[in-house]
C-alpha cells in the first residue's frame, strides 16, 4: 500500500458513492438495532428494489448518530434526520428525500443536543459504513497512519502527540505522549500494544459505539502507536458481551490485512502489525491494565502491585503499551492535523473532546462528544434537555463505580479532569447518569459498593473484606437499622480502603460514599436518626444478606 | 518438543470437540489460550462442566485447579446448563435508577427463582447483567439475545408468560 493506492481508493469509492444521487443512512449501531432498526434498513432496501431505484438511491448501514433514546434513526441526503423510524415509513421516506420531509417523523437538530457538540472521535459515527474499509479511506481515513509511516519517524510522532496533551480517556488522564515515550524508550525483544476496550463502567457505552461505528480509526490509532513505540503486535480486549462490536472488528482487521494496511512491511516500509482479539469474559476488574494483562494471558484477572509499569513489563514481560479506545480514536486526527490544533479545544490541562455517554433521569440520552470544559450544566440542560417529568435535578453521577454523585452546587464547575477530581468524582471513562429527587443517594451509594463488592477480585484484603464491611453498613443505613456509630464506621472503612488496597478497583471504591456523605449527609441522618428515607426509595425492611 | 506426548482424546465423539481442537491448535497449545479456549467451549456446548474443563487442562497443560479458576472467576462463564430461554434484566447504573429492581423483583416473584437460576422445568433462566452498554433505553431486558429498551415490568411479564405457558 502506498499513499498513491490509497488515494485511488478513495477516488474510486468517491466516484462509486457519487453516482448516487439520493441517499438514506439507518443507524445499526447496538442502540437502535435493539429498536428494529435492521427490519427498518430491509424494508428500505426492498421498497428501492421495488421501485428500480437501485441504481442512484442508496440505503447505507451507518454507525451511531447519537440521540439513543429516539432510535432507530435514519437520515437523508436532504439533510433531515428521522427519528423513531418504522419499517411501514420507508415510502414515505424515500418520497422526502427529493420531496418535503416527513413531518411527523422529523427530529430537529437545530437543538443544542446536536449544535453543541464537537465531533473528533465520533466524526464518522452516523456518517460511514463501519463494514467498508473504503467508506472509512474515502472519508480520508488512514492518511494518519501514511503520513507517520513516510514522513516522521517515530519520536516525531511521540511529539506530535505529547504537544497535543491528549490524556488517557480511559478515566486516571494520563499523558499520553508521555506513556508513549516511556514504552517506546524500553528495551525489550518484543513489544505490544493493547487497546482496552473492555468497557467495564455500569452507564458508559461510548467504546462500545466507537467499535461498533467507526473500527478502523481504532486499528489505525493502534497501528501508529505501534509505529511510534517500536511494536509489531497488538491485542485488542474487548468485552465478550459486545458481539456486534467483536464481530465488526473482526471484519475491519480482516479487510484491512487484506487491503495491506495491517501484516507486514505496510507501506512498503520496515514497519509490520498484526492486530488480534482477545475477549474479556465479564471482569470489572480487568479494566485495571496489570489485571487485564493477566487475562490476555489466559489468568484469572488480578491485578499487581506497580512498579514495575507495564510500559516496561508488560504483556509476557515484555514492554507493553495499553491505552483506551477514545485514546487510540483520537490518534488519527491528531497525526492528520497537528498536535496544535488538537490542543486549542478544550482547556488548559484538559485539552481536545470528550464523549459522553449520558443517561438517567434526563430527557435526551445517548452519546455526545462536547470539548472539555464544557460546564454540567450545559451537558445536563442543555444538551441533556434537563429533567423530564417536571421533577427536580438531584446530582449527576461520573466515573461509574469509582466515581461520585456531584449535587447542584456542582453544575457551574467545568468538566474536566482537575475540576472532576476536586469535586470529589473522576472523569473516569465518560459515563454521566443524572439522577432526580426520586433516588435516594443511600440507596445509590449501596448500589456502587454492591458493584465493588462483588467484583472485587480477592487478592488484597482491604478491597475484599471491606467493600464486604461497607456494603454491610449501607444496607443497614437503608434497612434503617443503622447508628451513629456506623457512620463513623463507613468514614473510617473509606479512608483505610482508600489508602490500603492495592488496585484502583479497592482505592476508588469508596468514592461514591464519600462523595454522597459529603454532599448529601442530610439523607444519611435521616435514615439514621428519623428511620426515614426523603426519596421514599428505602422501605426499611430487615438487612439481607448480599447477593 | 511435544512430539511425544499423547493428544488427549476428547470426552465423547460429539463433533463441537473439533472446534474447541481448533481453538486449541489456533493458541499453540499454551497456557495462554485458556480464556480464548473455555470461550470457545461455551460457545459450542452452551456451559462448561467437568469433563470439558479436564479436556481443555489436559490440552492446554494447564492444572485443572487453573482452569477450574478461571472458569468460575469470570462472570460470563457458566458451569450449569441454560434454560430453554434466558431472561437478563440489566442492573446498570441508568437501568438501576430506572426501575430495573422492581423488573428484577416481578420477575423473580413470577418465576420463583434467583438471578443465576433456572426453573424446575428447565424453561427459563433468569440472569443479570452488569451493563448492556443500552443506557439510552434504559431499563433494558435481553429476551434471548433480544435487547428490549425502555420496559414496563407488565411487559416482562407478559413476556415471560409466553416463554412459560407457550
Amino acid at each position: 500500500m502506498t499513499p498513491e493506492e490509497l488515494e485511488e481508493i478513495a477516488e474510486s469509492e468517491r466516484a462509486w458513492q457519487g453516482k448516487f444521487t439520493q441517499r438514506v443512512n439507518v443507524c445499526v449501531a447496538a442502540g437502535c438495532l435493539s429498536c428494529q432498526s435492521q427490519s427498518v434498513k430491509d424494508a428500505l432496501d426492498q421498497e428501492v428494489s421495488r421501485r428500480g431505484s437501485k441504481e442512484h438511491c442508496q440505503v447505507k448501514g451507518v454507525g451511531c448518530m447519537g440521540l439513543c433514546s429516539e432510535g432507530p434513526l435514519a437520515s437523508t441526503s436532504a439533510g433531515v434526520l428521522y427519528k423513531k423510524v418504522e419499517a411501514a415509513d420507508s415510502p414515505a421516506i424515500l418520497d422526502s428525500v427529493e420531496g418535503a420531509p416527513v413531518a411527523r417523523l422529523v427530529c430537529p437538530t437545530d437543538v443544542p443536543f446536536f449544535q453543541r457538540q464537537k465531533k473528533i472521535v465520533l466524526e464518522n459515527s452516523g456518517v460511514i459504513d463501519p463494514d467498508r474499509v473504503e467508506d472509512y479511506i474515502a472519508a480520508g481515513g488512514y492518511t494518519a497512519l501514511i503520513k507517520a509511516l513516510t514522513e516522521m519517524s517515530p519520536r516525531e510522532v511521540i511529539d506530535e502527540v505529547t504537544r497535543s496533551g491528549l490524556r488517557g480517556r480511559g478515566g486516571a488522564g494520563y499523558p499520553t505522549g508521555l506513556k508513549w515515550s516511556t514504552v517506546a524508550k524500553s528495551v525489550g525483544a518484543q513489544k505490544y500494544v493493547i487497546c482496552n476496550a473492555d468497557e467495564g463502567d455500569p452507564g458508559a457505552f461510548m467504546d462500545r459505539s466507537v467499535l461498533e461505528s467507526d473500527p478502523h480509526r481504532v486499528l489505525e490509532g493502534m497501528l501508529i502507536a505501534g509505529y511510534a513505540v517500536g511494536a509489531s503486535e497488538a491485542y485488542i480486549y474487548v468485552r465478550a458481551e459486545y458481539p456486534l462490536a467483536i464481530k465488526r472488528l473482526r471484519n475491519a482487521i480482516r479487510q484491512a490485512e487484506r487491503v495491506g494496511l495491517l501484516g507486514s512491511n505496510i507501506c512498503g516500509t520496515r514497519f509490520s502489525f498484526r492486530i488480534d482479539l482477545r475477549l474479556g469474559a465479564g471482569a470489572f476488574v480487568c479494566g485495571e491494565e496489570t489485571a487485564l494483562i493477566a487475562s490476555v494471558e489466559g489468568k484469572r484477572g488480578t491485578p499487581r502491585p506497580r512498579p514495575p509499569y507495564p510500559a516496561m513489563e508488560g504483556l509476557f514481560g515484555e514492554p507493553t503499551l495499553i491505552n483506551n479506545v477514545e485514546t487510540f480514536a483520537n490518534v488519527a486526527p491528531i497525526i492528520r492535523n497537528g498536535g496544535e490544533w488538537y490542543a486549542q479545544i478544550g482547556t488548559e490541562k484538559s485539552k481536545g473532546t470528550k464523549v459522553f455517554a449520558l443517561a438517567g433521569r434526563v430527557e435526551n440520552t445517548g452519546l455526545v462528544e462536547v470539548p472539555m470544559g464544557i460546564s454540567l450544566r450545559e451537558m445536563v440542560f442543555e444538551i441533556g434537555g434537563g429533567i423530564p417529568d417536571g421533577r427536580k435535578f438531584k446530582a449527576v453521577q461520573t466515573g461509574g463505580p469509582s466515581g461520585g454523585c456531584l449535587p447542584a452546587d456542582c453544575l457551574d464547575m467545568p468538566v474536566d479532569y482537575e475540576s472532576l477530581a476536586q469535586a470529589g468524582s473522576i472523569m473516569g471513562s465518560g459515563g454521566m447518569i443524572v439522577m432526580d429527587e426520586s433516588s435516594c443517594m443511600v440507596d445509590v451509594a449501596k448500589y456502587f459498593m454492591d458493584f465493588c463488592m462483588t467484583e472485587s477480585c480477592g487478592k488484597c484484603i482491604p478491597c475484599r473484606v471491606g467493600t464486604y464491611q461497607m456494603h454491610r453498613i449501607l444496607s443497614s443505613v437503608a434497612a434503617m437499622t443503622a447508628t451513629q456509630q456506623d457512620l463513623k464506621m463507613l468514614a473510617e472503612l473509606c479512608d483505610l480502603l482508600k489508602h490500603t488496597s492495592l488496585c484502583g478497583l479497592g482505592q476508588s471504591a469508596p468514592n461514591p460514599v464519600v462523595s454522597t456523605l459529603h454532599s448529601f449527609g442530610e439523607e444519611y441522618r435521616a435514615h439514621v436518626e428519623d428511620h426515614k428515607c426523603p426519596a421514599g426509595v428505602c422501605t426499611g425492611q430487615p438487612v439481607g444478606e448480599p447477593a | 518438543m511435544s512430539s511425544y506426548v499423547v493428544k488427549p482424546v476428547p470426552p465423547n465423539p460429539d463433533k463441537r470437540w473439533k472446534l474447541v481442537d481448533a481453538t486449541i491448535r489456533r493458541q499453540g497449545q499454551q497456557a495462554r489460550g485458556l480464556i480464548e479456549t473455555l470461550h470457545t467451549v461455551q460457545e459450542a456446548f452452551g456451559y462448561l462442566d467437568e469433563q470439558a474443563l479436564r479436556y481443555v487442562a489436559v490440552s492446554l497443560r494447564v492444572p485443572l485447579s487453573r482452569a477450574y479458576g478461571v472458569a468460575t472467576f469470570y462472570h460470563f462463564f457458566t458451569l450449569k446448563p441454560a434454560g430453554e430461554h434466558t431472561c437478563v434484566v440489566c442492573m446498570g447504573t441508568a437501568c438501576y435508577i430506572k426501575g430495573a429492581p422492581q423488573l428484577l423483583d416481578a420477575v423473580q416473584r413470577d418465576l420463583g427463582i434467583h438471578p443465576g437460576e433456572t426453573t424446575s422445568d428447565k424453561k427459563v433462566s433468569l440472569l443479570t447483567a452488569r451493563c448492556l452498554g443500552s443506557c439510552g433505553l434504559a431499563p433494558a431486558v435481553v429476551y434471548d439475545q433480544e435487547v428490549a429498551g425502555k420496559v414496563s415490568t407488565a411487559a416482562v411479564r407478559e413476556h415471560l408468560k409466553k416463554w412459560t405457558h407457550g
